[in-house]
Parts: C-alpha cells; structure tokens; sequence
C-alpha cells in the first residue's frame, strides 16, 4: 500500500516498509520558487510531528520544513546537497528530504490524503 | 522623412540592437572592466615607498612566506578600474531613487568637506581627552539637537547602523526590566514590520508575535491589545509605518503598552515624514533608533557605513551602552567605564565611540536646515509622496485608502491578468532610468511597490517619473508580457541568475576557478 | 532653502492636485497633543558659509595626529591615504548609491565587493570572506556567535591579550544574547594556558595577533588543540597591514578571522566608521553573518555579480536570521579595496616592512631610557613599554608638550593597577626621524 499523505504546511509523507518518507509538494517547491538549498538533520536525530525538521531555502526565501510525523531519522537524502534542484522538479520523488523510523503509524491518520489536500490547495487560492 | 532619419527610426535602431555586439564588447560609455586580479603586473605598484633600511627584525620568527596573490597595478591603472566601476551604478546623483523607507535623499557636498577636517578625520579616540574638546563638544552638540528633535531626555550615540540600535533599545529595554526584577519573554511586532525587527527581538531572547494590521493598513489595536499581557517586553512599532501610514491610534497603544508594564519601541527609519513636526516623546516612545544615513542625509555609501543614534526616555537612560558623554564639573567629559553614574549601562555595543565621521556630516544638514528647514523637509516629503500616490492612482493599484505620509503603498493588482509579476514591472523600469521602488516589501500586500521620492525631488522629476510610471502600466494592460520579462535590456547586465549563485557559491576570485563567462 | 527644490508656487499646484487645503490636512493622523504649534527651540537654517565657519571652529580646536609627532595606536592606526582613494570614494555614484539589491544597476559596487572579498580572503589566509561588518570588535563578537551555532556550544574562552572594547562587546552580547564566557586576565609579559581551558563546552578561543601588547604569537599549536576538542579558533587582528609582514591566521589554523580594516583607506576619524573584517571556511559559510556578493552570469552568458546567500540574513530569515545586521560598511570597504590595489603584493609588503623597522628603532632606542622595559619579544608596529612611573601622568606631560606618546594602559584597564605603568607606542610609516627625537627626548626628561 503506497498512500501519500498531506499536511496543511505542504509536507506529503509515504510509507516505505517501515520507513516514512518526508518531502515537500508541489505546490510547496512552486511557492518557493528554485531550491538552492536544503538543511537536512542528522541521522539519529528525533524529531517530532509538527516541529521543524528541516530547512528548505531558495533565492528569496527559507521555509521551515515540519516533521508531519515523529521519529527518529533513519535516512537523509543526501543527494541533495549537489542537486538541490531535484526538490523543485521531482518533489514527490528524488526530491524526498528525510525518511523517519515512525513512532506511531496512527499519526499518518490525522493528515489529509490526496484529494482532501487538493481541496485545501484550492480553498488558499 | 528623408534616408538618413529613416535609417535612424526607432525601428530600425531596434531592429538593429537586439543583438547588438561591438569587436570588443563595449556599449559606447558601458565599458568591460575585468577584475583587478585580472590586471595584474608582479612587482607592479600605485604607490611609491622607499625601502626600510636593512635591520634586525623582531617578528619572532613568524615572518609571512609565500605570496599572498595581491595583484599590481599603477595608478592610472587603478583610477581608471574604478573610474568605471563606479560608471555601472546608479546612484542619486543620477537620478530619482524611489526606495521606501529608504529615504535617498540628496547628500549635500558640505558634509563631505567637513567630514574631511583634519581636526574631525585625523583625530585618534584613544588620545587624550583635553586634546580633543572640539570632537566632544560635536558630539555633544549632535546629541542636543537629537534630544530636542525627539523629545528624549537622553541619546545613545555608539551604534553603528540602524539595526545595530535596534539592538542597543532592546538589550536597554531588558536590562531596564531585569533591574525591575522582571524576566518577561515576548516581543511584539506588526506584521509589516521590516525584518531586522524580529531578528533584533530573537537575538536578545525574546520570542516574536506578530500583530496583525486592519483595513487600513494600521495596527490593528484590538489585536493588540488582546495579546499584550504581563510577559510582554516590549512593542517594537514603525511609524509612520512601512505602509507610509502614521498609526493614527498610537497614544491608545502606548496607553495600553504602558499599562501592561511593556516599553514602546520605535523604529525611527521613517522619521523623514515627522521631523520638526512631531516629537516621539510626545507619542508615548520610550526608545527609538534614528537613522542618521536616511533621516539626516548621510551617505549611503553603497551599503553603509551608518549610525544608528538611540534616543531614550528617562527610565531607560540609565541602561544606555558605553561611552557616555557627560556635562561634568570641568565640562564634557567621556565615560567609557560603568562606574559611578554609568555603573548600570548595558556595556560596550562598538569599538571606541560611535560613527564620528556620520555624527559630522549629520550636524553639517541639521545646521544647514535649521529647525524650520527640518520642518519643511517633513512636509516637503510628505507632499511629494501624496502627489504621486494621486498622479498614480488610476494607473496603479494604491492599497490604502486616503493620504499616505512621506511613502506611498502600492500592490499587483494593476498587474492582475497581464503576466507581469511585480519584479518584472521594476526591472521594465530600470530600462526606463530609474531604480526601481522597494518591491515585495512590506509583506502584508501582495507584490507590494513602496515609493519614497523624498523631499529633494523637485516637481518636475516627480512629474517625468509619474508619467513613466503610467506609460509602463499602460504597457503592461496592453499585452506585451514579454517584453517585461525581458527586461532590463539597456543597463550593463541584464538580469542574473541568482539560483546558480546561490546553488554554486563562488565569492572570490580563485586562480584555479573556470571563468564562467561565455563570451569568447 | 537650498536642498529644497520645490517653490512655493510648486506647493500650492501640488496641493491642489491632491485636493486639500494645506500640508495640515496630510499630517491630519498626528494627534492634537502631538501637533507641535511652533518651531522647536533650535537654530534655523544656515548658508554654507555659516555652518562652515562653526564647524570648523570645532574641529580647530582639536590636535589633528598629522600636526604632531603621534605615536597611538590600540586599535586603531594613522596610515599614509594616497590621494587618489579620496577622490574615487566620492564619485557620487559609489557615495550616493545604495545597497545593490537590483543587481543590474549596481555592478560597480558588486564587482568591488567581490574584489574586497578576495583581498581580504588572501590577506587572512582564509577560503572565504564576507562583504564587511561594522568594526573589528563587532566582527569579533559575530565569529564568537557564529562559533556557538556551529559547535552548538555556548561558552567561548577569551585570551587576555584581546583588545578590551572588543572583550567588552563581547561581554554585552553574551548577556544578552545568552552565552557565556572565560575571559582570561591581560598578561602583558607572559604566556597563556588556554589550551587547558578547552572543554567539551567551549565553542571556541579567541585570540588576538599581534595581541592588545602588540605580542605576536604562534598560534598553530592552539588550533590544533582546539580542534581536537571539537572547539574553533578564532584570530581577530586590530592592524590589518601586520598581515603584510606576519604569517597569516588562515595558515595558523584559524577557523574565523575577525579583524579591523580601518588601517588601509581609511583616517581615524575620531574611532569611526571603521571597516569591519570577517573570513571563514567554506564549509562554514551558511553560517557567516554579514553580507556575500557572489559571481553568476547574466542572460546573455556574461559574467557578472548578486548579493547571494541572502536567505541568511534578517530581511528573509527575519527571527532565524543569522544576525540582525543589516548595513555593511560599504564605502569604507570600497576605500580599502582601493588602497590595497594602489599597493600591491610589492606595496603591502614593503609599507609592512617600513612599519616594523620604524617600530624596531624607536623600540630600541627608548629601551636604552633608563627605567623603560619592552615587554615584548616580538611586535609588529605596536609595542608596550612598562615605564617607572604611571603612564597617564607621562602621556599628559608629553601631550602638554605637543607629543602624543601612546595609550596609557589603564585608560583601557583602570581597575588594574598592576598595569597602570604600561604604555602602548605605535609606530607607523607616517612617523618621522625628528618625530622619534622629540619622543626620545621629552620622555626622557618627563622620567627623570
């Protein structure tokens, strides 16, 4: 099963077996405007649901990235650093932040899915 | 029309100048001027010195080996480099500068020349005080009119810029509740507030609210109040604000800062449109940063140096930073300890003594100007704002109703449909010889466009300006988006790409990097 | 009025076509208690002549260092301008322009800022540097700051030998900003221990080269115990052309330079505007405050300069910000970039090497005074004397006779009377034979 879910900061995350995948949306890297940097934690580090996780920056701007989950980060997309770029061409894919051994898979169940996030895009415009 | 204007006809001068290439990549007066690294001759120099006669040296063994990579050239060679460096800028000399709360207003060659006074530029701060009396009695004479322009009982003279006296209130106002025994932790700022203010709030410890603003562009005082409580230390407010508005409710919110036991800062980069007019003392301020590069014309320099002068209210004068200059028994003396009256400053903010060669220049305008000519500089600014918030308001979107002070706001929403963003807009206008507005700031519209003219702009500059701007609104109604986006296409660069700057970071010449120019 | 271009028949056209009556009804928000009725109780409006007159009757009243013999220094250093630097600092498109956030129209003051960058880059012996802080002692108080974000420790330990105002501006920003630190006693004649002050707490040593004595020290040792324990070493430098003659801090070891750049391009000036210096690791440069210009290209390819990294800074990051600053120092860092250019790799070296061997023969003469002992094994242009008897009364006799002999160290330290016969002696290129006479003979009459 391969659900995506929405927060209301523009986070999605996935589960990846026991692995929670952590990236910002499209409608995020749009915003932003081209990612020159990302300011990811270190592996082993906790974070918690709704605390800042990581640091997403482009020319004009820097956006605190919140954890939509807690745990522990178990994996950083390290490519990153080189590529930046990525964020903003594939944000849902290569250009994943983090991946969070979860706490409690129940915390994915107060996110939006996919469609109720499409609403919430619609209604900020 | 005969052959030769034909020639010459705006289209064909188009026509010919995109691209339009010399043999050596020269545009008349735009001239390429490479790096000096680029120039260099070993052994070449600009300055002639004799060599030190041969003795034994004391360096302790830690001579320097190696070259550093200084580059030599003469002085010709020099004069020249940036002779045309200095031709790629705007400047205000040039031209209409029309950045909000900027305030770029002429810099009177005077202040240079008094600057330059041996007795004020080639006098050490650490040489004796008795030999000195004249620079004391500048700095004294700077802090009187700033107390009486302002209303305040006391001036804290050191801080080196605006946001660096935006420290210097802020740390004063917690030592000042720290000596109550309070430790209170919130800031308040205004949603449109400029970003140094909650960076200064942070810096000190201070956790930031941000209050919203009304209808009408002001603080909204409801708000406020509902968020001020006992663990607020201070409002940090603008005004009039970077709206361009004056916050018409400010004795209600000092009352109410006042009464939750809050200090009331301002940020005195807007004090252009108040000066001579109105003092802050009498609006219920208890701190307040002045900008003597913006309000008092001292050179902006291409970035600084300025001096931010904090004017404080009686129970904060205690906190003020070292050095204090004091009347004593036997005249002006330097307190550059905290001992005896000085013993609760807050402490050194700055090496030595404050921005003398500024404190200069800005005592050379205020005598220039004189308590009526900083009246009428006042309402000079604030008329010249109005006359282009009205000349524009049918041509560009004004985001408040009614009059506006020494600045005036503007949004997209003139833009709305064309497919011209609000950067595009200003960079159309850098084609047409000006610096563009503030843009995108104040955040609370969207794509702000915030015009300070000043009052050193005449009518007709005010006019041409005005119809420029019609001209490119009208422009932009008209469906040619893509020339915008083009835009600028006359000034020596053309637009640069910052992604890669900021992705790739080169800042500094290295001998080993690839010239990423791609003109061969 | 002069700087006013608009006329009263302007006034009355321009209120009209706002449509009111009188510039009151602009101002119609001030509250009638806030309305002030008259003229503030100043002088009015003056002609040039007037303020001129004023002014420089002011400045007539002080001992300008050119008109005497002038040997202070701490901190701040009276260097020999070429002329030209003047002339091209007040071109009014670098003295009347304005930060350049519109890139296009302000590659003059980018491509000088690159310029500077790369000087001081090359002069402190470090990867990177930035585009200028207010002073030195500022400068100092950012890399401690900066320290602290990059270690996420909070406690810097610093060297005795650091120029007190910057010790002090350190101690205001520690307060208040939340940190803390060591700060060692002045030890003009002797040696430090602040390897054994390292701990898993400490961010960084500060250490200064040549020190507040004008002592000049290895510190390559430091670095490496510094780094073993996961701490910085920060060197700041208060003359900026010692590093014409001595081994800079980047080729010690030092993580951050914070120095003062007032000694090149720039006068005095009564102890400001002064030029700020700041230089790191590349590593480290998101962390660096201050402004950065930095080389991109154009739409057509060309190469030109931005401002970048700006998320950094206040106005994007606002409470994240890694500093409040907002002003550079610009045209003082434009007159610096001008005169090290006029000097050169040739130029720099030997205007260092004149300094310090004027520094040796003055140094070596007054220690042959009877009663004068150079504390110093090594100095640059800078060097302290313990005199046999306080060196304020010394220093004011010696001024009563039209010489400006130095700083006497308790203006900086009155509380310690141990160093109340210190003397701090500077010696620049500017200094003369007959310059050194009269010192050589006034304090030699003032000590016996």
């Amino acid at each position: 099963m391969n659900t995506v879910r929405f927060t209301r900061d523009h986070e999605w995350v996935r589960l990846d077996g026991d692995l929670a995948v952590v990236g910002i949306t499209d409608y995020a890297q749009s915003q932003l405007g081209d990612v020159v940097y990302v300011e990811l934690p270190e592996i082993g580090h906790r974070v918690e649901k709704g605390k800042e996780a990581a640091v997403v920056e482009s020319v004009k701007a820097a956006s605190e990235v919140y954890a939509p989950v807690s745990g522990e980060v178990a994996e950083i997309n390290d490519t990153l650093g080189a590529e930046p770029a990525q964020v903003n061409a594939d944000p849902m894919g290569a250009g994943w932040f983090i991946k969070l051994r979860l706490d409690d898979a129940r915390e994915l169940d107060d996110l939006m899915d996919e469609e109720g996030y499409k609403r919430f895009v619609e209604e900020q415009h | 029309m005969n052959d030769w204007s034909r020639a010459l006809s705006n289209r064909a001068v188009e026509d010919l100048a995109i691209p339009a290439t010399t043999a050596g990549g020269n545009r008349g007066l735009q001239i390429e001027e490479k790096l000096i690294f680029e120039q260099d001759s070993p052994g070449r120099c600009g300055v002639d010195l004799i060599e030190a006669p041969s003795f034994r040296a004391r360096l302790g063994g830690l001579e320097r080996q190696g070259v550093i990579g200084l580059p030599g050239l003469s002085e010709p060679q020099v004069v020249r480099h940036f002779t045309r460096l200095s031709q790629k800028n705007y400047a205000i000399d040039s031209g209409l500068y029309p950045l909000g709360s900027c305030t770029m207003k002429h810099n009177p060659r005077l202040n240079e020349k008094l600057a330059r006074l041996p007795g004020f530029a080639d006098i050490h701060p650490l040489q004796p005080a008795s030999t000195v009396p004249g620079a004391l009695a500048l700095i004294d004479t700077l802090a009187h009119w700033l107390k009486i322009l302002t209303g305040m009982p006391a001036i804290a003279l050191s801080p080196g810029a605006g946001a660096h006296g935006e420290l210097c209130g802020i740390m004063s106002i917690r030592a000042a509740l720290e000596a109550r025994g309070e430790r209170r932790s919130r800031v308040l700022v205004p949603e449109s507030a400029h970003g140094t203010n909650p960076a200064t709030a942070a810096a000190c410890g201070y956790s930031v609210d941000s209050v919203a603003g009304n209808r009408r562009g002001r603080v909204d005082v409801a708000v406020l109040k509902a968020t001020l409580d006992a663990d607020v230390a201070a409002l940090m407010l603008t005004n009039p604000n970077t709206c361009g508005l004056f916050e018409d409710q400010i004795l209600e919110i000092a009352a109410a800062v006042h009464e939750a036991g809050a200090f009331f800062y301002c940020d005195g980069a807007n004090f252009n449109a108040i000066v001579g007019r109105v003092r802050p003392a009498d609006l219920g301020i208890d701190c307040m940063h002045l900008n003597l590069h913006k309000t008092f014309s001292t050179p902006h320099g291409g970035g600084g140096p300025g001096s931010g002068p904090v004017a404080l209210a009686g129970n904060l004068a205690a906190y003020a930073p070292l050095p204090w200059l004091v009347h004593g028994p036997d005249g002006l003396e330097l307190v550059e300890h905290k001992q005896n009256q000085a013993l609760r400053a807050i402490g050194r903010l700055k090496g030595f003594h404050g921005q003398m060669g500024m404190f200069v220049r800005a005592l050379a305008y205020m005598m220039s100007h004189g308590a009526d000519g900083l009246r009428q500089v006042a309402e000079d600014a604030v008329l010249n704002a109005n006359y282009l918030r009205v000349r524009l308001e049918n041509d560009l979107s004004v985001s408040f109703p009614g009059p506006c002070m020494h600045e005036a706001l503007f949004d997209d929403g003139f833009l709305k449909d064309t497919g011209i963003t609000t950067l595009d807009f200003a960079k159309a206008l850098i084609d047409e010889g000006y610096h563009p507005m503030t843009v995108y700031f104040p955040l609370v519209v969207h794509g702000a466009l915030l015009i300070e003219p000043t009052e050193t702009e005449s009518k007709a500059s005010l006019d041409e300006f005005a119809d420029t701007l019609k001209a490119l609104a009208a422009k932009a109604r008209s469906g040619e988006a893509a020339g915008f986006r083009a835009a600028p296409r006359w000034t020596p660069r053309r637009r640069l790409d910052e992604t890669a700057a900021a992705r790739k970071p080169i800042l500094r010449w290295d001998p080993a990097t690839v010239d990423r120019q791609a003109e061969k | 009025m002069r700087y006013l271009p608009l006329t009263d028949r302007d006034r009355r056209d321009m209120l009209a076509a706002i449509g009111v009556d009188s510039i009151d009804a602009l101002f119609a928000d001030v509250p009638d208690a806030a309305r002030l009725p008259d003229l503030l109780d100043l002088p009015t409006a003056k002609g040039e002549l007037e303020v001129e007159r004023l002014l420089s009757q002011m400045a007539a009243r002080n001992i300008p260092a050119g008109s005497v013999p002038f040997f202070v220094g701490g901190g701040a250093y009276r260097h020999h301008i070429p002329a030209a630097v003047d002339h091209l600092v007040q071109r009014g498109e670098f003295l009347t322009s304005y930060t350049p956030y519109q890139p296009e129209l302000a590659q003059g003051t980018l491509q000088y800022l690159f310029e500077f960058q790369t000087q001081v880059a090359l002069l402190t012996g470090m990867e990177v540097a930035n585009a200028s802080l207010y002073d030195g002692a500022t400068a100092c108080a950012e890399a401690v700051m900066m320290a602290n974000r990059l270690t996420r420790r909070g406690k810097a330990v610093l060297s005795g030998g650091l120029h007190p105002h910057y010790r002090e501006v350190c101690e205001t920003y520690a307060r208040f900003v939340g940190f803390d630190l060591a700060v060692q006693d002045p030890l003009p004649d002797g040696d430090e221990d602040l390897a054994g002050l390292l701990g898993r707490d400490i961010s960084c040593v500060v250490v200064q080269s040549p020190d507040f004595f004008g002592e000049i020290r290895d510190y390559s040792g430091l670095a490496r115990t510094c780094h073993d324990a996961g701490a910085l070493l920060v060197v700041v430098v208060t003359e900026i052309l010692s590093l014409g003659a001595i081994c800079p801090p980047g080729e010690m070891g030092a993580d951050i330079v914070a120095a003062e750049g007032q000694s090149l391009g720039n006068a005095l000036n009564f102890g400001g505007p002064h030029l700020g210096l700041f230089a790191s690791r590349n590593k480290f440069v998101r962390q660096m405050p201050g402004r950065l210009a930095g080389q991109t290209v154009d739409a057509d390819g060309r190469r030109g300069w931005v401002l970048t990294l700006s998320t950094r800074e206040q106005h994007i990051r606002r409470e994240k910000a890694t500093s409040n600053i907002c002003t550079n120092s610009g045209l003082c860092a434009l007159a610096f970039t001008i005169h090290l250019t006029l000097l050169g790799e040739t130029g720099l070296t030997r205007l260092a090497r004149l300094n310090h061997a004027a520094a040796v023969t003055l140094a070596e003469r007054l220690g042959r005074i009877p009663g004068i002992r150079i504390l110093n094994r090594a100095f640059f242009n800078e060097f302290a004397l313990r005199l046999p008897r306080p060196a304020t009364a010394v220093v004011d006799a010696l001024a009563e006779k039209g010489v400006l002999a130095g700083i006497p160290v308790s203006r900086l330290y009155p509380e310690r009377t141990e160093l109340a016969n210190t003397l701090l002696v500077a010696v620049t290129e500017t200094v003369t034979p007959d310059d050194m006479d009269r010192f050589e003979r006034e304090i030699g009459e003032a000590l016996s």
